[in-house]
């Protein structure tokens, strides 16, 4: 009984926030919330422990894991699980955080976007979880956002995007279009990248693409590269018939100086890079520079016609660190053990490691705030470094997302890749792209969020 | 400091002469490399390129470069790649190494090294690939502007590679680069050139060279030797030749020149547009040939059987799978010479994997829902998802590798600007052999007659005295069969992963509801109608909305004749 009650009050709370409600007034809110109920416990003469994610317990703190295990997009999401999974009995073997042990809540959305609010909703409210690790998809992710934002829930996305966003709830531990896209871009334009001149933009029909491209193409332009030299394509999702586009690129390339800038997404790689090679284009005449094509993806891949081609991330497992040599060798030793499937053959890639560092970021968010309530570690979260297997990553003072590095990689045989180039230190994020977006900003210090630039 | 160089360098020397001198008294571990026929000026140079002074390094990069001798490609190529290494020994003895692919040997990481000079790969005394551990190994780095500098170098040198591919396209892009100093290497090459395709490359490259020649009878006969080639990738050089711009007047001022310019760009692009039709012709052949191939086998579980096969596209992914075993087998246990070939093997075990589940499937649950389409809808979708999760179970949730075998990839070459693939070629075969056969075996066989009599009227079949229970089991794994061979096939073009099927499933049916059901040749004509179609609109309208079009144009159709091309006459199927 008491627990249905409990429920009645913690949906009370929910009600309690209006849509938009300052950080301040929404702090007043749930303290008389919590007064309230606190009153109400000792009003039914039940002395019940804790209340809405409250962290004064000496039990595990829960932590939820929204990653998709079946569908679609189980392709990409079942490793970011698994390397979650293991970051938490790194840390528990180490005697967890704040004294307490990690418990992961694993819930499995199902490439399904309804099914991603649901799911969300279900650790926020149901499991009380203290953070959530989850999300690939963008449309995922928005379908999530006001489930968190709603509920105050404190979700780590651990994926490269398309920028755009500045939530108070999210952490954005992979990389803004700034730190991929923009500058493998600007690479491919410099003297060692080979002065390209012509881009093609080719991607998959959905958010991401369209966003980053358009950043592209404002960028392009603002270099001086003529309109007539860009050009924007998309295919639907799951496209397996590339011969004319194909054919496209190979027109569009006459008289050389011309790339592909591909965004195109999961399963149409394959068809694409085998008509690409067997039309006679090579890599060295018309490079590839794909921002969706990671190690884990080229484990099921024929790698054949893809060597010499590009991409760009800010990691990779060929990364020649002491941590990262651990972190590869752990992860292939965990999954051996735990018997996954692919076993110490499995790889590690970009959002491998975002994922796997953002549990360390948040661990010592929590060390630092000494509790697990979302407002102390979000400010808590704020400039925390941390030496994650690529090498230092920093978590933005302002703006939620993260400092990385930017590395070019050129795709070997082995389905690995070769550095080929790496930026002068971090790079810092921007949300909004000073492409696109010049007056807008992320700030949720002096700000709150998305603010106009003066 | 300069001399402080030349007395570590004359110390190597020394040190190389010296191990030149032991190892034919001992046969010692340098003995192999020793007696190569690196010339001897060429071995000093190379030991120059790890020299600390970069004038020094700049120099013999560049003295390597000019030799014009294409054995010293390999030594340029390392150093753009980065992978030439500087080896100390345990005698601590200097030699350059290209090391390409990092491997493991046992704890040990390292590299099967190469000889600089020719890329041989080193042996040791044993005769095995020699190995060197990354730690006895010093990478030689060049600055970036040298690296840069080395490109068109190599490019030059590359236009006397022994690979005829790399040859072509050096030659394209030491003609776009426009450098007159290269004519010379270019005529040589053209001279001793064998190959169809890299001559035509060479021909090109020296026109666009000789455009910007003083003498306006060398540009003349330049721009009509372009044109008369059909030489597409020098369009954008001849329009900027004859280009008026608000603050210049065109490069070119003669007159003759001009028009010879002009004639060879309407030459070009005359061609251009006929490649073009070619190539959507050919496309459009082949994305129906892929249709038709995946709606072969639902044209006989659908069409003619009435099963709403929800489980179509699943055993098109038993058909892959079967393929990707297959594929692991001969790599495990065959020799490689025949490992090309598993392919061969695999269509027809895909088909017999295929149709021995479709066997299982029928015995087991459709037999009990023939005349109740509805229910084989839910129940052959519920097949499908286990199928899948099935498969991700066994295989993981990621795509598995299927290589396609060698004789597969790249093209034919049919002219100038046209590459018909391989694959694609075999598809177009395979699709017109299953058709056929499938006729042959429907339409004029004993076996044939018994299904048509089955499938049209089941009870009258009975009274005559067919087993039908046998003839639907056996149609339906028909059907399977034919999914499972078209599953093999699909792994020439796309990925092989759980969900496989469901990129096709919707295609399938688009083609054989549209082509009418129960009707091969609707099938043929639907999925000709439907890629043809596809491939017409695509240039214009791009990939999405060409679907869209093929949507549109499908309900259309069949508001007009909602049975499709090729209605089914008579008493309908299942009854």
């Amino acid at each position: 009984m008491s627990d249905k009650k409990k429920d009645d009050i913690s949906q009370e709370i929910e009600e309690k926030q209006p849509k938009g409600i300052g950080r301040r007034s929404f702090l007043k809110g749930s303290a008389t919330a919590a007064f309230g109920l606190a009153a109400s416990g000792l009003a039914s003469g039940l002395g019940f422990p804790g209340i809405v994610r409250a962290d004064k317990g000496k039990g595990p703190i829960k932590i939820g894991v929204l990653h998709s295990l079946s569908g679609t997009m189980a392709i990409s999401e079942v490793s970011l699980r698994d390397v979650v999974l293991m970051a938490v009995e790194e840390i528990n073997a180490k005697g967890g955080v704040l004294g307490r042990k990690l418990e992961p809540v694993v819930v499995d959305p199902a490439s399904n976007w309804d099914l991603f609010a649901e799911k969300a909703k279900e650790l926020l409210l149901k499991e009380k979880v203290a953070v959530t690790f989850g999300c690939w998809t963008s449309v995922s992710r928005k379908s999530v956002l006001p489930v968190y934002e709603k509920n105050n829930g404190l979700l780590f996305y651990p994926v490269q995007y398309e920028g755009e966003e500045c939530s108070r709830n999210v952490f954005y531990t992979g990389a803004a279009v700034n730190q991929q896209a923009v500058p493998a871009v600007e690479y491919l334009m410099s003297k060692d990248g080979g002065e390209y001149k012509k881009f093609y933009l080719l991607g998959t029909d959905y958010v991401y693409p369209r966003t980053t491209n358009k950043i592209l193409r404002a960028m392009l332009l603002a270099k001086g590269v003529p309109e007539k030299n860009i050009k924007e394509e998309y295919t639907p999702f799951h496209h397996q018939d590339y011969q004319t586009i194909v054919q496209k690129v190979k027109a569009f390339s006459r008289g050389g100086g011309a790339c592909v800038i591909s965004t195109i997404n999961g399963d149409s790689n394959v068809p694409f890079y085998k008509e690409f090679a067997n039309q006679g284009l090579t890599s060295g005449d018309v490079p590839i520079m794909a921002f969706s094509v990671a190690e884990d993806e080229l484990r099921g891949m024929d790698t054949s016609a893809l060597v010499g081609h590009l991409a760009a991330w800010n990691y990779y497992q060929s990364v020649k660190t002491p941590q990262n040599k651990k972190f590869v060798a752990n992860f292939k030793a965990y999954c051996e053990k735990n018997k996954l499937p692919g076993g110490k053959d499995r790889v590690t890639d970009d959002p491998i490691e975002a994922a796997y560092f953002g549990v360390y970021l948040w661990k010592q968010a929590v060390e630092k705030a000494k509790t697990t309530d979302v407002d102390a570690v979000r400010k808590a979260a704020y400039g925390q470094e941390f030496l994650a297997p690529g090498g230092k990553v920093k978590l933005d003072e302002r703006n939620h997302h993260t400092h990385k590095p930017v590395l070019i990689g050129e795709i070997l045989k082995n389905g690995q890749f070769d550095v080929i180039w790496k930026s002068k230190g971090l790079v810092k994020p921007e949300p909004w792209s000073e492409y696109t977006s010049p007056d807008k900003g992320c700030d949720w210090v002096d700000h709150q969020g998305t603010f106009k630039k003066a | 400091m300069n001399l402080q160089q030349k007395t570590r360098l004359s110390r190597a020397e020394a040190l190389l002469s010296l191990c030149l001198i032991f190892s034919s008294v001992f046969f010692g571990p340098c003995l192999s490399w020793a007696q190569s026929e690196t010339p001897e000026s060429i071995t000093e140079s190379i030991l120059r390129l790890a020299d600390e002074d970069r004038d020094v390094v700049e120099t013999t990069v560049f003295a390597l470069g000019e030799s014009g001798d294409p054995a010293v490609l390999p030594i340029l190529e390392a150093l753009r790649e980065r992978s030439l290494y500087l080896w100390f020994n345990q005698e601590e003895v200097r030699t350059v190494v290209i090391g390409r692919e990092l491997i493991n040997r046992g704890d040990v990481s390292g590299y099967l090294v190469q000889e600089p000079y020719g890329g041989a790969a080193m042996k040791n005394e044993k005769g095995a690939p020699l190995f060197l551990p990354e730690d006895q190994l010093e990478s030689i780095r060049l600055s970036r502007r040298l690296r840069i500098k080395i490109s068109p170098m190599l490019d030059r040198l590359r236009l006397f590679s022994p690979d005829a591919a790399t040859r072509e396209s050096a030659a394209t892009k030491v003609g776009l680069s426009g450098d007159p100093e290269a004519l010379p290497m270019l005529s040589k090459a053209l001279n001793q050139e064998k190959n169809r395709w890299v001559r035509f490359s060479l021909t090109e490259a020296i026109g666009l060279i000789r455009l910007t020649d003083e003498d306006p009878a060398v540009r003349k006969q330049a721009a009509e030797t372009l044109g008369n080639i059909h030489a597409m990738d020098s369009i954008p050089t001849l329009e900027a030749r004859i280009l008026t711009t608000d603050d210049s007047d065109p490069e070119e001022t003669d007159i003759a020149v001009k028009d010879a310019i002009q004639e060879a760009i309407q030459k070009i692009s005359a061609w251009q547009v006929w490649t073009r039709t070619v190539e959507t012709i050919f496309s459009g052949i082949s994305l129906s040939s892929i249709l038709l191939l995946v709606a072969l086998g639902l044209a006989i579980t659908f069409g003619l059987m009435g099963v709403i096969n929800m489980a179509h596209g699943e055993l098109m992914m038993l058909g892959a799978y079967t393929t990707y075993i297959m594929q692991e087998f001969f790599v495990a246990y065959l020799p490689e010479n025949v490992r090309n070939f598993y392919f061969v093997f695999s269509i027809p075990l895909a088909f017999g994997v295929a149709a021995l589940f479709g066997l299982l499937l029928e015995k087991s649950i459709i037999r009990k829902l023939y005349g109740r389409p509805l229910e084989t809808l839910l129940a052959t979708w519920g097949i499908s998802l286990i199928l899948q999760q099935g498969v991700r179970q066994v295989f993981g949730a990621a795509n598995v590798d299927v290589a396609s075998p060698d004789w597969l990839t790249g093209g034919i070459r049919l002219a100038v600007g046209i590459q018909l693939p391989y694959n694609r070629l075999f598809i177009i075969l395979l699709s017109v052999v299953s058709v056929v056969s499938v006729y042959l075996l429907v339409l004029r066989s004993p076996i044939g007659l018994k299904i048509r009599a089955v499938t049209q009227n089941r009870e009258m079949s009975a009274c005559m005295g067919i087993i039908t229970e046998r003839v639907d089991a056996w149609t339906f794994a028909l059907g399977a069969g034919l999914a499972g061979m078209a599953g093999a096939a699909l792994t020439l073009i796309g990925n092989v992963g759980p969900d496989l099927g469901q990129n096709y499933i919707v295609d399938s049916f688009l083609v054989v509801v549209t082509g009418g059901v129960g009707k091969l040749a609707g099938t043929v004509g639907a999925a000709f109608g439907i890629g043809g179609l596809n491939k017409l609109f695509e240039p214009g309208f791009g990939a999405i909305y060409a679907k869209v079009a093929i949507l549109l144009l499908v309900i259309l159709f069949l508001q007009k004749r909602p049975s499709g091309l090729f209605p089914a006459k008579g008493r309908h199927i299942d009854v």
